[in-house]
C-alpha cells in the first residue's frame, strides 16, 4: 500500500505539489492526470525518494519515503520521465548494473535479467549501445531496468509518451499484464490512456488534487454522459422533435451530428428509437455516449484556473 | 555504507569510460605530455642525475588542467541527460554514489599515472636511482590527483554544464596549488590575520606534494591530501543534495 500524506514540495516560491493525500491498494493501476507543470513529476520523485518533501510523509508498503528511503526505494521500480538511461553503454551492461545495484550477483543477475528481457524482447539488441537504439527499444529498456527486480510497486512516469500507436500498445499491454497484486502508478496527459488502463484516476493541477474516481466515475460526470448522438438527413426537424421528448434534456447539433442530453427520466436511448421509428427517419448513425474525458479534464481543470 | 554498493557504481562508472574514446584520448596526452615535460622541460637526460624528479616536477601542472577534464563528467553529465535520478532512485545511497564514482575516476587517473612505468625502468636502465623515492613520488602524485578530483566532482555536482564545471575546477585548483605563493597570499594578507594567511599557506598542494615526492613520506602530508579528499567529497554529498533537484 502506498499512503501520502499532505505531500508538499516547494521550489523557492513555487508550490509544486500543495498537501496531497492519498492511499493505494495493490492491484491498482492508479493515473496520475494533469496539465504540463500539475506536479505529477514532482508527486513521483518525492515518492521514489528522489526529492525530498518540504513537508508531509509517504510511505510505501510500511517503509517511510525520508526516514527509510532505501527499504522504500528497493520495492519500487521507476521510469523517470524520458526514460534516462546511460547511453554509451550496451543494453546488456546497464541491465547487469542495474541488478547489481537492486543487489543480485551471478547466476541470481542473470536470471533476473533474462526474465526482464524476455518479457520486453530485448533479446536481439542486447549487445547493442544503448544510445543507438530506437525510441521504442530505449523505453522498453527503461521498463527492463524497472520490472528487473520484480517490485510490488512500479512508478512510471509517462510511459508512453511519444512512442507510436503500436509502441504504446505494447506498453500498455505489458502494464496490464503486471498489474494484478501490484501497485502501478503512471502519469499521463493522454486521456485515452486512462479509460485504456487505469483502475482509478487522480486529476492534480496547481499541485492539488481535484478529483479522485474510477475512469467510469469519470465519464459519470461529463455532460455527454449517456447521452445519444445521431447521425440523419432532416437534422432540424428530428431536433425540434426530440428536443420536446421528456427523457431530453436538450439538443445540440453539431458538425452535422445531432446531440441528445438526458434528462434524468426514462430511458432517453429507447425513446429516441421510439421516435426514429415512429417517424421513419434514416438514421445513418446512432450512439449511446459514455461521456467525454476530455471534457470532464477541461471542466476541472480549468474550474480551477478561474 | 555498504562497500558492495560502492564497487557496483564504480564498475558502471569504469565501464562508461572505456565505451567512449575519453579513456583512451586522457590516457595518451597524459602519457605523451608527461614524457615531453620530463624530457625537454625537465631536461630529463641533460642533469645526468639518475631520478625522476624532472617528471614529477611537472605533474602538478598537468593535473591542473588534466583532472578536472575528468571530473567534469561525473555528475554534469548525469544531469545533463536525467540519469542522476535513475541512479539516485536505486537503494544506494548518495555518499556510496559519490564515493563510487569518485574512487572510479581515481583509478582511473592512477591507471594513466601506472602506465608512465616506462620512465621508472629507463632511469633504472641508465642509472642507479632511489627507488623509494620514486614509489614516493607516484604515492604522492596519485594522492594529489585525488585531491584535484575530489574538487573537480564537487564542481562538478553544481552544474549541468560540462564546461562551466571544468572551468570552475581548474581555477578552485590553481587556486589549491599555489596556496602558498604570493599570487594567492597577497589577496588576503590584508584583511585577514597572520595566523589565517599561514593555515591558507599550509593548504598548498605543491608543497606538500613537494615534501612527499622528495622520498619523505611524513604521516601529515599523507593526512592532508586524505583530508583534502574527504573534505571536498563530503561538500559534493552537500550540493548534490542542494542542486539535483534543479
Amino acid at each position: 500500500m502506498i499512503k501520502a500524506r499532505e505531500l508538499t514540495r516547494r521550489f523557492g516560491p513555487l508550490l509544486a505539489v500543495d498537501r496531497l493525500s492519498f492511499e493505494v491498494e495493490p492491484g491498482t493501476v492508479l493515473g496520475f492526470l494533469g496539465p504540463n507543470g500539475a506536479g505529477k513529476s514532482t508527486t513521483m520523485k518525492m515518492l521514489t525518494g528522489f526529492l525530498a518533501p518540504s513537508s508531509g510523509s509517504a510511505e510505501i508498503l510500511g517503509h517511510d519515503i525520508s526516514r527509510d528511503s532505501v527499504a522504500a526505494r528497493q520495492v519500487m521500480g521507476y521510469l523517470p520521465e524520458g526514460a534516462p538511461l546511460y547511453g554509451e553503454l550496451t543494453v546488456a551492461q546497464f541491465l547487469a548494473f542495474a541488478a547489481e545495484a537492486r543487489g543480485f550477483r551471478g547466476e541470481q543477475r542473470a536470471r533476473q535479467v533474462k526474465r526482464a528481457v524476455d518479457r520486453l524482447e530485448l533479446g536481439a539488441v542486447m549487445g547493442q549501445t544503448i544510445e543507438t537504439l530506437s525510441k521504442g527499444f530505449k523505453r522498453r529498456v527503461g521498463l527492463a531496468q524497472a520490472i528487473l527486480h520484480d517490485p510490488p510497486v512500479l512508478i512510471l512516469d509517462e510511459p508512453t509518451d511519444g512512442l507510436d500507436p503500436n509502441q504504446k500498445h505494447e506498453v500498455r499491454s505489458l502494464i496490464r499484464e503486471m498489474s494484478p497484486e501490484r501497485i502501478i502508478v503512471i502519469s499521463t496527459h493522454i486521456l485515452e490512456e486512462v479509460d485504456a488502463l487505469c483502475t482509478r484516476a487522480m486529476i492534480i493541477a496547481q499541485g492539488r488534487l481535484l478529483a479522485d474516481d474510477t475512469p467510469r466515475g469519470l465519464l459519470g460526470r461529463s455532460r455527454y454522459h449517456n447521452a445519444v448522438s445521431l447521425e440523419l438527413d432532416e437534422l432540424d426537424r428530428a431536433a425540434s422533435r426530440l428536443g420536446e421528448l421528456p427523457e431530453a434534456r436538450e439538443v445540440e447539433i453539431r458538425r452535422g451530428r445531432l446531440t441528445v442530453f438526458p434528462s434524468g427520466q426514462g430511458d432517453l436511448f429507447r425513446a429516441v428509437g421510439k421516435a426514429i421509428d415512429d417517424e421513419g427517419w434514416k438514421v445513418s448513425h446512432v450512439q449511446l455516449e459514455s461521456g467525454r474525458l476530455d471534457e470532464v479534464f477541461r471542466n476541472i481543470t480549468r474550474k480551477e484556473a478561474a | 555504507m555498504s562497500p558492495a554498493n560502492v564497487l557496483v557504481v564504480m564498475r558502471r562508472e569504469l565501464a562508461s569510460y572505456f565505451a567512449t574514446p575519453v579513456a583512451y584520448v586522457f590516457i595518451v596526452i597524459f602519457l605523451v605530455m608527461s614524457a615531453a615535460f620530463s624530457f625537454h622541460l625537465g631536461g630529463f637526460y641533460e642533469r645526468e642525475i639518475a631520478d625522476l624528479e624532472p617528471f614529477f616536477r611537472f605533474h602538478p601542472w598537468l593535473y591542473l588542467f588534466l583532472v578536472p577534464a575528468v571530473g567534469m563528467r561525473l555528475w554534469a553529465e548525469e544531469r545533463k541527460y536525467g540519469t542522476i535520478e535513475l541512479l539516485l532512485t536505486l537503494p544506494i545511497t548518495a555518499t556510496e554514489a559519490v564515493i563510487g564514482k569518485f574512487v572510479a575516476a581515481w583509478l582511473f587517473v592512477g591507471l594513466a599515472l601506472a602506465l608512465t612505468f616506462p620512465m621508472w625502468i629507463t632511469v633504472n636502465v641508465l642509472g642507479d636511482p632511489d627507488n623509494g623515492v620514486i614509489v614516493a613520488g607516484y604515492i604522492g602524485s596519485w594522492l594529489m590527483a585525488g585531491g584535484f578530483l575530489a574538487i573537480s566532482a564537487c564542481l562538478s555536482a553544481a552544474t549541468r554544464n560540462q564546461v562551466v564545471a571544468f572551468i570552475l575546477s581548474v581555477v578552485v585548483c590553481f587556486g589549491f596549488l599555489l596556496s602558498g605563493l604570493p599570487i594567492v597570499l597577497d589577496l588576503f594578507r590584508g584583511w585577514l590575520p597572520q595566523a589565517l594567511v599561514d593555515g591558507i599557506a599550509n593548504l598548498s598542494f605543491l608543497m606538500h606534494f613537494d615534501s612527499i615526492s622528495r622520498g619523505v613520506i611524513d604521516l601529515r602530508n599523507l593526512i592532508y591530501f586524505v583530508l583534502v579528499i574527504g573534505f571536498w567529497l563530503l561538500a559534493n554529498r552537500i550540493l548534490l543534495e542542494i542542486r539535483k533537484a534543479d
